[in-house]
């Protein structure tokens, strides 16, 4: 087959695509599904997937090649239904119907057929060139679900394909199918569901005074009689249809049907649901939930449910701490041992010692301390906190904490968005749009600042050990960086709960709105491609951002502690201005600074400092913790000015890729601000409180 | 009774809906109508929150909307 040599050709792909019109391919299916999963087999491009309902929220196309001619697909969200309410629903039901798509591919979870089959009862409704996906077939096996793919397909009118797509099983015979479907000459497709008499009649009706139209001309007629009009622009004859319709419409008010439009339609989609999966699927053991049912017991307990959470939390705290140890200081002792090298070739090219010092001083110092301190907890972090989301744990954690974020009058969904923060505020910014109610999703972004990502763990991580752990001899040192690190998160966690409640009284007023969280089956995470997956997808490109932000930040830091105006550096003077302000949040002008100039990527923030303070003494090596806490504690440092750092840290505005992101995903100027100025204002706030109250106490 | 009064482990039948905004149509779309099956599984330890069996699927509702959800028993 060519595609195997096509996937290498990925990018020569895409240039053919842009010329050539190909066949085009809807991917639809509910959340949760394993669509994605599905997407990446096929079109062979990394996507991200995790295991909870809700996670594909941007259009993603690929393309893959089947006898000789290329496929292009493109990943709708997934969605329960096709009768549109959220933004994402209206996207991919929008899609189905109006652009032209040679095959529309439906993938269903094989563990929960009937749920499925309402979206493919609608998705079949608007198309005949339907091909249906039984995925996770591995998971129906262990369950003993049985489903008769013959009958499924008879009952269906449309092909289906059992698949195993985290195996690659069944990947041909999709290929074929859809190959076979785009092919088929368009037939007089056999009718799914059939409504009541009396709206069958109405329907009738408004069909035969539409004329030609390319939308299915049933499809259209049910659209018109729910009330979206726009399918009328669709049709030959839509004065007429107008008229026939607002004449059905009284027609069927007078009956009583009109006013439960909706249930009868979404009734008979769910009878015939039931009706097909009575029919073909069979389940060999009654209890087959009872493995999830026995973990989810103890899950969602009383007491050991909470405790699990933190536990969990903490253990991958400590994972990444202790893991993360060793591998920066082989690291940094690494690049010390390179900067020697470097800094010799550089004399003999006969470099000018101002530009080895900007590229060496500056630039490659901090360079390497951000790779050094951030790559290694997050190779560690990324990978744990995946698996954690592929195993299907973390809507647990929204069902577990809803009761606080309802009293906060928000969304329990905001768990998520919280959870995604951790690796980056960004993505959980964009992540926020799993809910539905805008005011709701606005104190979802508004608020996810408070956790900490990972471009800060290793500024929290670094305090934590130079002042208070590292003194400490291993395993202790390992194990009190873990409690200081999950206490400062669990005090974000809480200052989420209080800034949403805060917003829900002040700027963001509101009733709670309903919402629906699905608590997907459990499924054994693939180990392997986590740690693939992570590594590329989410590793590097965090760390490629940290290092685009950290060579000019070098440079730049350089050039303030270098450039003098009358005798004081730049530096010197800036800091000196900051330092009075600054001193009243319990921090010093350097500190202030480092924010200020952290505010591209978090990750430089202790650079900077540590750099600060060199800059007027000179040489040390950056690997010794204990010579580095002399240096703080030699530049006024006390635990009062960790303690409020590490406050600061937690507690400030989001980074310049964060506040694009919050721009993007509201669309309003006045939002951005108030993302920006609302942590900073609490943190300054937190910040001077504590080191007047620590004052007071001393 | 209402689907927030039910008892955990108790199978029930929909049926009345007294939900008429967006969220009737989410649980339209779930599977949730009259004559529904409807099992109530977990209790969320921060409380006012419950997790359903309907349909082979878990879904977790508020009490807020389960108690505008009319149940009954079957024998």
């Amino acid at each position: 087959m060519f595609s195997g040599i096509m996937e290498i050709n990925q990018e020569l792909n895409q240039a053919y695509v842009q010329e050539h019109p190909n066949i085009r391919i809807a991917l639809v299916g509910n959340p949760n599904v394993g669509k994605s999963t599905v997407f990446n087999a096929l079109t062979g491009m990394h996507q991200h997937t995790g295991n909870w309902p809700g996670k594909t929220v941007a259009l993603a196309s690929g393309t893959y090649v089947y006898g000789d001619q290329l496929h292009e697909m493109i990943d709708l969200p997934g969605t329960y239904s096709l009768l549109a309410h959220s933004r994402e629903e209206q996207v991919t039901s929008d899609f189905i119907c109006f652009e032209q798509c040679e095959c529309c591919v439906v993938v269903c979870d094989s563990t929960c057929l009937q749920r499925n089959l309402n979206l493919v009862l609608q998705t079949l409704e608007i198309t005949d060139r339907v091909v249906v996906v039984a995925n996770l077939c591995d998971e129906a096996k262990k369950k003993q679900i049985e489903i008769d793919q013959k009958r499924l397909s008879e009952q269906l009118g449309s092909e289906v394909v059992m698949m195993s797509a985290r195996s690659k099983q069944g990947l041909e015979e999709l290929k074929e199918a859809i190959a076979r479907c785009c092919a088929q000459s368009h037939q007089r497709k056999q009718v799914v569901i059939r409504y009541r008499e009396e709206l069958e009649e109405a329907i009738s009706a408004i069909c035969e005074v539409m004329g030609h139209s390319q939308i299915d001309h049933r499809f259209a007629a049910i659209k018109l009689l729910e009330g979206d009009m726009r399918f009328l622009e669709y049709v030959e004859h839509p004065r007429q249809c107008e008229e026939v319709i607002k004449k059905q419409k009284e027609y069927l008010r007078d009956l009583g049907i009109y006013d439960h439009l909706e249930d009868e339609l979404a009734a008979a989609i769910a009878k015939r649901s039931a009706q097909i999966s009575d029919a073909c699927v069979t389940l060999k053991q009654a209890n087959y939930y009872e493995r999830d049912r026995r973990i989810d017991r103890i899950v969602t307990h009383k007491v050991w449910g909470l405790l699990l959470m933190l536990a969990l939390l903490t253990l991958i705290f400590w994972i990444t701490i202790s893991g993360a140890n060793i591998p920066s200081e082989l690291l940094a002792k690494g690049f010390s041992l390179l900067e020697e090298q470097l800094n010799q070739w550089l004399l003999m090219l006969g470099v000018h010692e101002w530009l080895r010092a900007l590229m060496m001083d500056g630039i490659y110092k901090t360079l390497t301390w951000v790779v050094a301190v951030m790559l290694p907890p997050m190779a560690i972090f990324f990978p744990l906190f995946t698996i954690l989301e592929d195993f299907g744990y973390l809507p647990r954690i929204a069902f577990n904490l809803d009761g606080f974020f309802r009293k906060a009058k928000a969304c329990g969904k905001q768990a998520l968005t919280m959870s995604m923060g951790f690796g980056c505020n960004a993505v959980g910014v964009s992540g926020a749009r799993i809910i539905d109610s805008p005011r709701e999703r606005l104190i979802a972004i508004l608020t996810n600042n408070f956790v900490p990502c990972n471009g800060r763990f290793p500024t929290l991580i670094a305090i934590i050990t130079m002042f208070f752990a590292g003194m400490l001899a291993a395993p202790w040192n390992s194990f009190v960086s873990t409690l200081l690190l999950t206490a400062t998160i669990v005090l974000g966690v809480l200052l989420t709960f209080w800034v949403s409640r805060l917003l829900s009284c002040t700027l963001l007023k509101g009733v709670p709105s309903g919402f629906t969280l699905e608590l997907p089956p459990y499924r054994r995470p693939q180990f392997g491609k986590v740690i693939i997956r992570s590594i590329f997808d989410r590793t590097l490109f965090v760390l490629g951002r940290a290092i685009s932000v950290a060579i000019p930040a070098g440079a730049l830091l350089w050039l303030l502690a270098n450039i003098t105006v009358d005798g004081v550096t730049l530096l010197t003077m800036i800091s000196s201005f900051l330092d009075p302000f600054a001193r009243q949040l319990g921090l010093d002008g350097v500190i202030l600074l480092a924010f200020i100039l952290g505010f591209p990527a978090n990750e430089i923030v202790v650079p900077i400092i540590i750099m600060t303070y060199l800059s007027s003494t000179h040489m040390l090596e950056l690997n010794d913790l204990t010579l580095m806490k002399e240096l703080l504690v030699a530049n006024g440092w006390t635990w009062v000015t960790a303690i409020c750092t590490m406050l600061f840290s937690l507690i400030h505005f989001p980074c310049a890729t964060t506040l694009l992101t919050i721009r993007k995903e509201t669309g309003s100027r006045k939002w951005t601000l108030v993302a920006f100025l609302l942590p900073t204002f609490i943190g300054m706030l937190v910040c001077f409180l504590v080191s007047h109250i620590a004052l007071l106490w001393m | 009774m209402t689907l927030e009064e039910a008892a955990l482990g108790q199978r029930v039948q929909v049926c009345d809906l007294l939900i008429q905004d967006s969220m009737r149509r989410r649980l339209l779309d779930l599977g949730i109508l009259y004559d529904t099956w409807i099992e109530p599984v977990y209790d969320s330890p921060s409380g006012h929150m419950r997790a359903y069996f309907v349909n082979g699927a878990v879904i977790a509702l508020r009490d807020s909307e389960s108690k505008r959800i009319q149940v009954r028993e079957r024998g």
